[in-house]
């Protein structure tokens, strides 16, 4: 078989041109491995070969963005690598983003495989991690020991399409994906440890950093209800008999939009639920417990409300990922705002 | 309290005509047993499987894991209140089947019920792939309800664990471990001061519409928080009625073996003070959500605990109990941990729990449910495929042409368990 081909990455200090002194250096290709491209050159063994490595300025590259990315991604498109490695960059800010803009438009513009290396705080790590693969390193070159075999083995991973493990077995930092692995510990063991440090005010790593929640305020109440246009939305689940959607049990990937024109009571006959999370025997009996469609028509003929609206919309809220919920709920916003609905009744299960 | 657990390691089952445990096998007669479930009108026909480990053999719909246990000394019996009378357990010896399960399958009641695979990718998911299990096929009478089918079927379940745990009574067991809880005076005790005093909170999923838990036969949604002996859970003080996922549900023989707990006993009077739990159920109206974590918070605050590990049960609508939980717990100054699984979409890009808080810093994640995988077909099919695309997890062509099924880790049981039952984890 024959070696896979790398290019390879670096600013002036590690291509050996000169320190803060060389940092308008522009953009040259070598062939071969230059600097800390010797130790990834024995990383990769016999399986990879750095063909050209690229050195460039780090206040170069930065001030000149635009023109630099297009120079560089030139330089790597003519060797026709199988991957790009950049860096490590450690904590140097200005390098790091060179690494991090440079590796996604090889990724993107290119489509090679990029990895990459920085020290967490370095503020390129936060602007790429989601992007291209970022192996943790320390803050300073001291670590160059340790980063080089982890960008290598990661870099044959991507060239060779072998599963990429969670970001804890290959030490990339955190990119988004939550991604499955098994632990020395098992849970109750590794729960046990983390109390016992927190108890101790000792530093820990929680295994699942809180996300930002997004609390909604509640609107203004409706001034006048007896004039208000009012829809029904649920997580229910309830759809016509049959299913006709196919929407899942759990793990929702769709909604359905179901007309009520006409409709005064929603029957075992006519609906039933399609979700998967509770005992449905209520639910199919009476879909109006889930979506109280003769409640509400009965308000319509009283006077109590304006007008019921004549679409419902239903999913299953059973497992339904929050990135599928808030699409959908885009969707269903922006149909129900253009439909001239002043009101929404959410019912779930 | 003090409970001694004697360890009789199963090393096979087989059927014979006769009922025993002999040279570490058991042996049943299908036919005495299918008697004892016969008696409930609600089950139609049942029959007895074996599965063990290794083998091409792929069990769904399963509802219930149980592991065999016999009191031998002290009061009350296994699963008091459900098929014991009702009497403190938690005290003198009992006997154990270690390395065997009574599984409970068949024509599924909810959409919740999952899959064992006893060799390939999917068995290093559940841990009852390495159990020796008895399996129970059961079919429901027509016409029943699904819930009169559930307690039929988790009724049917306990009683053959009983049955089969009684013939460990006179056997000499391969282990002994010592399980003992302190009174509140003595947690106390000059030889623990100084050491954290820690608690542990247990959700028990009761929203209710088969998901429900039983502590003495007393369905957990109608409870309030309260203190329970460790030890009381290892002679079956609570039973699992719950079709919620596969993944996610603590079976029976979760309940009997709950690692937290084996955790901090093993750690009493070491590095920590384990003061006590706290049960506290997880419902579906806000007023009782409010008033259950308020109460587990003020328990918590009175024993006093100095930290705490919060396991949970289920998703979704339960994250709301563990976030009020772990919030309500940690503003009176008492530490958390908090222990849950995650449902971060097929992708894994989708945020992991249905609420949140900056609070809640200490996260064991037993992994993400959505993760997707492949479970080759199998030369064996205890139970029925005809679920596979309905159950939770599944989809429409989860099951293929060839038998091999493609679905979301949580149809396997017990895989993301939240009590930390697994190695298994998400970054």
């Amino acid at each position: 078989m024959s070696k896979f081909k790398v290019v390879h990455y670096i600013n002036q200090f590690f291509g050996q041109i000169g320190s803060e002194d060389m940092a308008d250096f522009p953009a040259e290709k070598r062939q071969g491995p230059v600097g800390p491209g010797i130790a990834f050159q024995q990383a990769f063994g016999d399986k990879a070969e750095i063909t050209a490595t690229i050195i460039s300025g780090d206040s170069w590259f930065n001030e000149n963005l635009e023109t630099a990315k297009a120079l560089v991604l030139e330089m790597v498109r003519e060797e026709k690598p199988d991957l790009f490695v950049a860096g490590p960059a450690f904590n140097a800010g200005r390098y790091g983003v060179a690494c991090g803009t440079i590796a996604d438009a090889v990724q993107t513009e290119l489509g090679i495989p990029a990895v990459t290396g920085m020290y967490e705080e370095n503020p390129g790590a936060d602007m790429f991690r989601e992007k291209v693969y970022t192996i943790a390193t320390g803050d300073n070159a001291a670590g160059m020991r340790k980063v080089v075999p982890l960008m290598a083995k990661l870099g044959l991973k991507l060239m060779t399409g072998e599963a990429i493990g969670a970001s804890i077995e290959d030490g990339y930092l955190p990119n988004g994906i939550r991604k499955n692995f098994f632990d020395k510990e098992r849970g109750a063991a590794r729960a046990v440890n983390m109390l016992m440090k927190k108890l101790a005010d000792k530093p820990f790593v929680t295994e699942y950093p809180m996300p930002s929640f997004d609390r909604v305020e509640p609107q203004p109440a409706i001034k006048d209800i007896t004039k208000a246009q009012i829809a029904i939305v649920t997580s229910g689940g309830i759809v016509p008999k049959g299913n006709p959607d196919r929407i899942e049990s759990s793990s929702a990937t769709k909604y359905g939009a179901y007309n009520i024109e006409g409709v005064d009571d929603l029957t075992a006959e006519t609906y039933e639920t399609a979700h998967g999370g509770y005992d449905p025997v209520y639910a199919n009996e009476d879909a109006d417990r889930v979506v109280p469609v003769d409640v509400l028509r009965q308000y319509e003929k009283d006077g109590k409300i304006g007008k019921l609206h004549n679409w419902f919309y239903s999913t299953v809220g059973n497992g339904t990922s929050v990135a599928n919920s808030k699409r959908f709920a885009v969707d269903i916003a922006e149909k129900l705002v253009s439909q001239g609905v002043d009101a929404v009744i959410l019912t779930s299960t | 309290m003090k409970l001694e657990l004697g360890y009789i390691d199963i090393k096979g089952i087989r059927f014979g005509t006769y009922n025993a445990v002999e040279d570490r096998v058991l042996v049943v007669n299908p036919d005495t047993l299918i008697e004892q479930v016969l008696e409930d009108p609600h089950i139609k026909a049942a029959r007895f499987e074996i599965a063990s480990p290794g083998e091409k053999t792929r069990i769904t719909p399963v509802k219930d894991v149980i592991e065999p246990r016999v009191k031998v000394e002290g009061p009350g019996g296994i699963f008091p209140g459900v098929i014991s009378k009702v009497d403190r357990v938690g005290s003198g010896k009992t006997h154990v089947m270690r390395g065997m399960a009574v599984v409970t399958a068949g024509k599924i009641v909810g959409f919740q019920e999952g899959i064992i695979d006893m060799s390939g990718p999917g068995a290093d998911y559940t841990p009852f792939s390495k159990t020796h299990n008895l399996v129970l096929v059961m079919e429901p009478a027509e016409g029943i309800h699904p819930h009169e089918y559930e307690k039929a079927a988790r009724l049917a379940g306990l009683k053959i664990a009983v049955t089969v745990g009684e013939l460990a009574r006179n056997i000499a067991p391969d282990e002994t471990v010592v399980y003992e809880t302190p009174t509140i005076a003595e947690t106390f005790d000059a030889k623990l001061r100084g050491l954290p005093r820690v608690g542990y909170v247990m959700m028990l999923q009761s929203q209710g519409l088969l998901h429900d838990t039983y502590v003495y036969g007393v369905d957990a949604k109608r409870t309030l928080s309260t203190l329970i002996r460790p030890t009381e859970l290892m002679d079956g003080a609570i039973v699992s009625g719950n079709c919620v996922s596969a993944c996610d549900k603590n079976t029976t023989y979760h309940h009997l073996n709950n690692p937290i707990i084996e955790e901090l006993l093993a750690r009493h009077g070491k590095t920590l003070n384990f003061v006590g739990m706290i049960i506290t159920n997880e419902t579906v109206y806000l007023s009782d959500k409010i008033r259950s974590s308020d109460w587990t918070a003020d328990m918590a605050g009175f024993l006093p605990f100095d930290g705490a590990i919060i396991s949970q049960e289920g998703f979704g609508n339960p994250d709301t109990d563990l976030i009020m939980n772990c919030t309500k717990l940690e503003k009176k100054g008492i530490k958390t941990v908090i222990v849950t699984d995650e449902y971060a979409g097929q992708d894994g890009k989708s945020q992991s729990l249905a609420d949140a808080d900056e609070l809640a810093n200490a996260v064991v994640s037993a992994g993400n449910a959505n993760e997707t995988i492949v479970l080759p077909p199998m030369d064996h099919i205890i139970g029925t495929l005809d679920y596979v695309d309905t159950i939770a997890g599944g989809h429409d062509g989860s099951l293929r042409p060839d038998g091999s099924i493609e679905a979301e880790i949580q149809v396997i049981i017990g895989a993301t368990n939240e009590l930390g039952f697994n190695h298994m984890s998400a970054r």
